[in-house]
């Protein structure tokens, strides 16, 4: 076997330091009639041929690296610089476990600590924790502290925007499914930022907006916090990393909470993961906060250091009284977009954002003049837009991809029935012009 | 001026902000290939409070503060319960083929059957290698797959009709997730203590099993490393009251080939892909924790899942599709799971087999018994007997008044090996967790164990040397009461302070 390095010596010799005359001896205490069931499993391969089989299975698949993607809903096909390979195959970071010994592990705890001073500079928020599995939840933690924080007892409503993204909704009611919660506000799902405010009431714990919003729109935050903190709730705003690098951030909106998935920093689609659910929010809540969270120190001998802090709000400690479950997080993820963040820095951050924004104006544009199309710009958006089509989507889809090597935009319809032959384009710093141009042009054809 | 500072084993590595020169980035953005459109400048911000530094400045400063990291394939990480096996490289080549890192979740299947055969693969080998009916992959980690197999059993009694089901039974010696993850899912934990052998206690559980149990959530072998000696009577316990049992499946990789817990009864368990089938921990994730089911649960797992839609034929491959279970407890994350932790795991499953699989929890057995046969002697084992991956050991003595289980493991540190698990479980003295894995040689157990004999020593010859350790470390023990009560979260200037 490869990775197990014991000779028949070895084991021998280990046997008789143990006292035991067999390898079988040890297993006594497992039932008999239970003991070495045969595995139907698949002969062992070695490397060699292991790759091959993983090569062929990998080249199944339709990649960013021959077809041009216009993509998006939730996992973004942004550029990821050639820097972060590098840095996460550096296997200190990656054979590492979660930090509990610091003395060893100050290289993924001061990691952290900057991921989570970048967090909370992007969102506009005083603290960030060290990450959730994804967007989603991160989303549904939120929902959990938000219950466990407001004042009053039967807090138990929930406002979702429906122009939330429909898998963290999802995600949220299945989290919440045994807290006997009213989550209200996507149904119907024309639902605007207006409707759900007059939903506040003194049953709300918590507000959930999107923005830029599932269809790509960037909301009018404005007054919206005050309406819902004089209803006694807190207000949580959905945000996109890369468009915190041009737009205000939630914070400044008087949000309380802000989440997101970190994908588009630095992280490759990856088919859905592993991704990065970021979270921030506001340091007089940061007892209620879960996840992990690395914190400024000093050694023995006064030198600044870091080590994983406030755990007594964390399950090993606390127990069934803790914030939550979470133990393994995203960490290595963390890492990707703490060196993303890093390389790009403040101007190319907002070069990114900036390259996305025109060039999906030019897309948005350039489609609203095609015989049959239309594309709502009615609200500022920066990488994704609606399109009204003439035909369904998926007959639209099918012919990018069989004839022009286009992976199109996601079909509205699987989420919101109303929305039929509606596709949500997305266009990114990774999209050049000649593939936008391809696009419209292949839209012309596919539907005359 | 600059002052120049020679080197020395303590390092201090600034922050990146503190690297930062105004005008600096690391990478060059082409410039825009599309006339450029007018910017909504009411919703500009004026700043983004990032940092300024070169490329080469950016790699020089993970590389450094990699370095201040203890990882596996620098030295032996006997963290019990977290099974820090070796992370085989090509595993990582896998992930990165740009067919699995380079696909978007929402494609047409068409698109992706290359993945999703994998994914339908590898729920099949977990589900044989376990005896559970099926797998979802979703969970992203072991205290979410145990969220989804709360979930789960609670979905499944709610389903029958009986809501009166609300307790969930935890044996005192689980991981912390298993009570967390009750609660979250607005259930009861009610503790059972464990018996004189580190067993569940029979009494005890007897007690409490009625018709208002969920089910009982028990670790095999458990967290003392032992296997439960019992373990069908406290399964059929607790499936004797209508409750069902959920396995947490941390510590699989003693089990691998040598027992299947569906063969036990078992009705739900979790898998960590990151302990037992070697994707890297990455410092604290990501994870992935697939959830397993015995067949009258299968309507109930978290979705979706991948099935075979068409069967193939000689000519054409078969035809994998999404499928949401029937009465699925819904998403517990967006997409699918996290499939680049999927193509490791299928990528290790597939170059190991049954027999292979097999002899990686013989061998797992084999280095943890031979670690304790080696210092049971000197380090005091409370439940000494076979174990199975492995065992736990107090750190301390009579006649050594104010040694610690912390000051063992900082001094470990100085003989370049990580520390076992500190003060886990909560029923053993100061205990310490070792957990050798199946990847490690007798050479360097032997090294272990030497070093442990000399802290040992050192404990009754020397004390002080412990209690001043990690002496060779990048920085000194640090101060942990000081971070909770200054809280420093942030660097100041980037967050207003």
């Amino acid at each position: 076997m490869t990775y197990l390095p014991h000779t028949e010596a070895d084991r021998a010799a280990m046997l008789a330091a143990i006292g035991v005359k067999s390898m079988e001896a040890l297993f006594e205490a497992i039932p008999e009639e239970a003991r070495f069931p045969e595995l139907e499993l698949p002969d062992a391969l070695s490397e060699m041929e292991a790759l091959a089989e993983l090569q062929g299975l990998s080249n199944a698949n339709v990649d960013a690296d021959y077809f041009a993607f216009f993509l998006g809903a939730g996992t973004y096909n942004h550029y990821v610089p050639s820097v972060i390979n590098h840095i996460l195959l550096r296997s200190e970071f990656y054979t590492a476990y979660t930090p509990y010994q610091p003395e060893v592990s100050q290289g993924t705890l001061q990691s952290i600590f900057e991921y989570q001073t970048m967090i909370a500079a992007l969102t506009g928020m005083e603290v960030s924790n060290a990450s959730h599995y994804d967007g989603a939840t991160s989303l549904a933690e939120a929902v959990i502290m938000a219950l466990n924080t407001v004042k009053g007892k039967d807090r138990k409503k929930v406002i979702l925007s429906p122009a939330v993204h429909p898998q963290y909704r999802a995600v949220v009611r299945t989290y919440t499914q045994g807290m006997d919660l009213e989550i209200v506000g996507d149904a119907p799902d024309t639902n605007t930022i207006d409707d759900l405010a007059d939903l506040l009431d003194d049953r709300t714990a918590l507000l959930v907006v999107q923005t830029p919003n599932f269809f790509g729109q960037v909301e009018d935050l404005d007054g919206l916090a005050e309406r819902v903190h004089a209803a006694g709730a807190l207000l949580c705003v959905v945000a996109d990393p890369i468009a915190l690098g041009l737009f205000k951030p939630p914070g400044v909106y008087g949000a309380d909470i802000v989440v997101g998935e970190g994908q588009p920093l630095g992280i490759p689609m990856s088919f859905g993961g592993p991704y990065l659910g970021f979270f921030a929010t506001r340091k007089e809540y940061v007892r209620r906060m879960a996840g992990r969270l690395a914190g400024e120190t000093v050694d023995a001998d006064g030198r600044r250091g870091f080590v994983l802090t406030l755990s007594t709000r964390e399950q090993h400690i606390r127990r069934e009284r803790a914030t939550s479950n979470i133990c393994t997080n995203q960490g290595l993820m963390m890492l990707a977009a703490t060196v993303y963040l890093s390389l790009l820095g403040k101007q190319g951050l907002r070069k990114v954002a900036e390259l996305c924004y025109h060039k999906s104006h030019y897309a948005a544009k350039k489609i609203d003049q095609l015989k049959g199309f239309s594309v709502d710009m009615r609200r500022p958006f920066l990488k994704e837009f609606v399109v009204t089509c003439p035909k369904p989507v998926s007959e639209i889809n099918n012919a990018l991809m069989w004839d022009w090597d286009i992976v199109g935009g996601y079909d509205l319809a699987h989420d919101y029935p109303a929305r039929a032959n509606q596709m949500l384009v997305c266009v990114t710093e990774a999209n050049t012009v000649e593939q936008i141009d391809a696009l419209a042009e292949a839209l012309v054809e596919v539907t005359s | 001026m600059t002052e120049a500072t020679p080197l020395s084993g303590k390092v201090v590595e600034p922050l990146i902000y503190e690297l930062s020169q105004p005008g600096r980035t690391g990478l060059t953005l082409p410039d825009p290939d599309v006339p450029e459109a007018a910017l909504p400048e009411d919703l500009l911000r004026d700043d983004v409070p990032l940092p300024e530094v070169s490329q080469i400045d950016v790699v020089r400063h993970f590389v450094r503060l990699s370095q201040l990291n203890h990882g596996i394939d620098k030295g032996f990480y006997p963290l019990g319960s977290c099974t820090m096996k070796y992370n085989p490289k090509i595993n990582e080549d896998a992930a990165r083929l740009s067919g699995f890192a380079r696909i978007h979740p929402l494609q047409n299947p068409l698109q992706v059957q290359g993945a999703m055969a994998l994914m339908y693969y590898l729920q099949d080998w977990l589900a044989e290698a376990s005896g559970m009916a099926g797998v979802s992959l979703q969970p992203a980690a072991g205290a979410h797959g145990e969220l989804s197999g709360i979930l789960i059993m609670r979905k499944y009694h709610v389903d029958r009709g009986d809501a009166r089901r609300t307790k969930i039974l935890v044996p005192d010696s689980a991981h912390g997730t298993n009570p967390a993850s009750t609660s979250m899912s607005g259930l009861q934990v009610v503790e059972i203590p464990s018996n004189a052998d580190g067993g569940v206690d029979m009494d005890a559980l007897l007690e409490q099993c009625d018709d208002t149990v969920v089910g009982l959530m028990i670790t095999i072998p458990n967290t003392l490393g032992l296997f439960e000696a019992n373990v069908k009577e406290v399964i059929g316990a607790v499936q004797g009251c209508g409750g069902l049992v959920y396995m947490d499946g941390a510590n699989f990789n003693a089990l691998m080939g040598i027992v299947k817990p569906g063969d036990l009864g078992v009705d739900v368990m979790h898998f960590n892909l990151h302990k037992t089938f070697s994707t890297p921990h990455g410092g604290g994730g990501p994870g992935s924790g697939p959830v397993g089911v015995a067949e009258r649960l299968l309507p109930f797992l978290p979705g979706p899942v991948v099935d075979m839609v068409e069967e193939g034929s000689d000519e054409e491959p078969p035809l994998y599709g999404w499928v949401m279970p029937e009465k699925s407890i819904g998403r517990v994350k967006a997409f699918y799971g996290n499939f680049g932790m999927m193509v490791r795991a299928y990528t290790y499953m597939r170059m190991h087999g049954a027999d292979g699989l097999r002899r990686v929890s013989e061998h797992a057995v084999l280095n943890a018994n031979y670690v304790r046969a080696r210092l049971r002697d000197i380090y005091h084992v409370p439940y000494d007997r076979i174990c199975m991956h492995e065992f736990v050991a107090e750190g301390r003595w009579d006649d050594a008044p104010g040694v610690h289980a912390l000051d063992i493991s900082k001094r470990l540190m100085d003989f370049g090996m990580h520390p076992p698990t500190n003060y886990f479980p909560l029923i053993v003295h100061e205990a310490l967790m070792i957990e050798p894995t199946e990847t490690e040689s007798r050479e360097t157990l032997d090294a272990f164990v030497a070093a442990m004999r000399q802290i040992a020593e050192e404990a009754h010859t020397d004390p002080d040397i412990l209690h001043g350790a990690p002496h060779t470390t990048p920085v000194s023990r640090l101060d942990e009461v000081k971070a909770a009560k200054d809280l420093v979260l942030c660097y100041g200037p980037a967050c207003g302070g």
